[in-house]
């Protein structure tokens, strides 16, 4: 389980969040909300140990996650803002090298039927710089389907999608916290999946 | 719990960096292409005198290769910053050092090597002797890869900056110089018929000391670059 205590996050001057609670448990969801520039986008990055909190503290089963490090991150699954995609390479190559980096070695074949789930059928040899950004987008989103990470740490995950996809993430969400996944997000979007309680948490 | 041996991380950033620079050939040419117009200048400029030439022949070929190597320098990690490969690689399971010693690896494959191969060839016009060439070849084989490992620190550091290319020859040019000293030196010293150990040992050390110390120092210059 993740466990946050009395957070504080600034960015230079500014004062974003102080003394932040949280704890997210096997099977929970939780959305970050706030207007533009609340520091959603900085408590992900936080929380992925990428920003150093100016207080409180993080942990990952109860050790602080600066210690953890790549025991933590085996655990952690994180999508920003940016694909992570390479243009020159295509689809599978892409799938394959970002889950290699993971530490999951993906054969052809279930990189294949990952692509072919997120609705990218007959494009998985193509490069991605001939893909729209909402292909672009399946493609990132792709790695929900491989791996085993508890922790899914989403942001804006539901940019540049269509109705079709968004359910599509919704039904992975889902199934994730079925498996006791932990998933924390941000979007500007409705999303609700039914059967769960959707936890909130405001910055302001 | 994903475990991914260092050896099977290594492999697998190297593989990557090498297909990306597959695909964008271009910028491989670049470097060859102004290593060699470089190098050609000077006999051009200078004229065909061939004792000036052989004199001059050692210095310029590692300048020559030293800034060849700066050009790539800017692009070994920006790439990935821009469209966020670099935040997947801090969160890979493994040391982020092992990591960055892969990328370094892999420029030099792209950036270093090609510029050793050439050499000789370009050794030619400058009319210098056969173990001059040998011994200019293995030092630049020494001393390419230290150009990419210290090369490596100042693009974390300059990571997201603006104008961060000129900063980046200021930074790493200087940290060169004893490369370009002893890399020189060992062809100067076979030249006038003196040992040439005592050099090549030289830069052999900084090799090991740059292997030991700059992937972790580049891991740090990184994790600072992206908060």
């Amino acid at each position: 389980m993740l466990e946050v205590s009395n957070l504080a996050c600034s960015r230079g001057d500014h004062r974003l969040f102080s003394g932040l609670n949280l704890a997210l448990l096997p099977g929970q969801i939780m959305q970050v909300q706030g207007e533009n520039g609340k520091g959603k986008t900085s408590l992900l990055r936080t929380l992925c140990g990428f920003l150093l909190p100016d207080e409180g503290k993080i942990t990952w089963c109860g050790e602080d996650v600066r210690e953890l490090r790549e025991n933590y991150f085996a655990n952690l699954l994180y999508l920003g803002h940016h694909n992570a995609i390479k243009d020159e390479l295509s689809a599978l190559e892409n799938l394959q090298i970002s889950s290699g980096l993971s530490g999951i070695t993906l054969d052809e074949k279930s990189a294949v039927s990952a692509l072919r789930r997120m609705g990218l059928k007959g494009r998985e040899r193509l490069p991605t710089k001939v893909l729209s950004q909402g292909q672009r987008r399946r493609v990132a989103l792709a790695r929900l389907l491989v791996g085993d990470a508890k922790l899914w740490v989403l942001d804006e995950p539901l940019t540049a999608l269509d109705v079709g996809a968004v359910a599509l993430i919704r039904e992975l969400m889902a199934e994730h916290l079925a498996k006791q996944g932990m998933v924390i997000y941000t979007t500007h979007q409705p999303l609700v999946i039914e059967g769960v309680e959707m936890r909130r948490l405001s910055l302001s | 719990m994903n475990q991914l041996s260092i050896f099977k991380l290594l492999n697998l950033v190297i593989r990557r960096d090498l297909l990306l620079a597959m695909r964008r050939r271009a910028d491989v040419l670049t470097i060859l292409v102004f290593f060699v117009l470089v190098v050609s200048l000077f006999p051009l400029g200078v004229g065909p005198e061939m004792d000036m030439l052989r004199k001059m022949a050692a210095g310029v070929l590692w300048v020559a290769a030293l800034l060849a190597s700066m050009l790539s320098l800017g692009r070994l990690f920006s790439a990935d910053y821009l469209d966020g490969t670099l935040e997947q690689m801090m969160l890979a399971p493994q040391s982020l050092s092992v990591l960055v010693l892969g990328k370094m690896i892999a420029h030099w494959f792209v950036s270093g090597l090609p510029l050793v191969l050439m050499a000789p060839v370009l050794g030619l016009q400058f009319d210098m002797s056969v173990p001059a060439l040998l011994v200019l070849m293995l030092s630049l084989l020494l001393g390419t890869p230290i150009l990419s490992m210290l090369g490596a620190i100042g693009a974390a550091l300059t990571l997201g900056l603006r104008g961060g290319g000129v900063l980046l020859s200021l930074l790493v040019l200087p940290l060169c110089i004893p490369v370009l000293i002893f890399g020189s030196g060992a062809v100067e010293a076979v030249t006038s018929g003196l040992s040439v150990v005592s050099n090549l040992s030289l830069i052999g050390a900084l090799f090991v000391l740059c292997l030991v110390f700059t992937p972790w120092v580049t891991a740090q210059a990184l994790r600072i670059s992206m908060e």
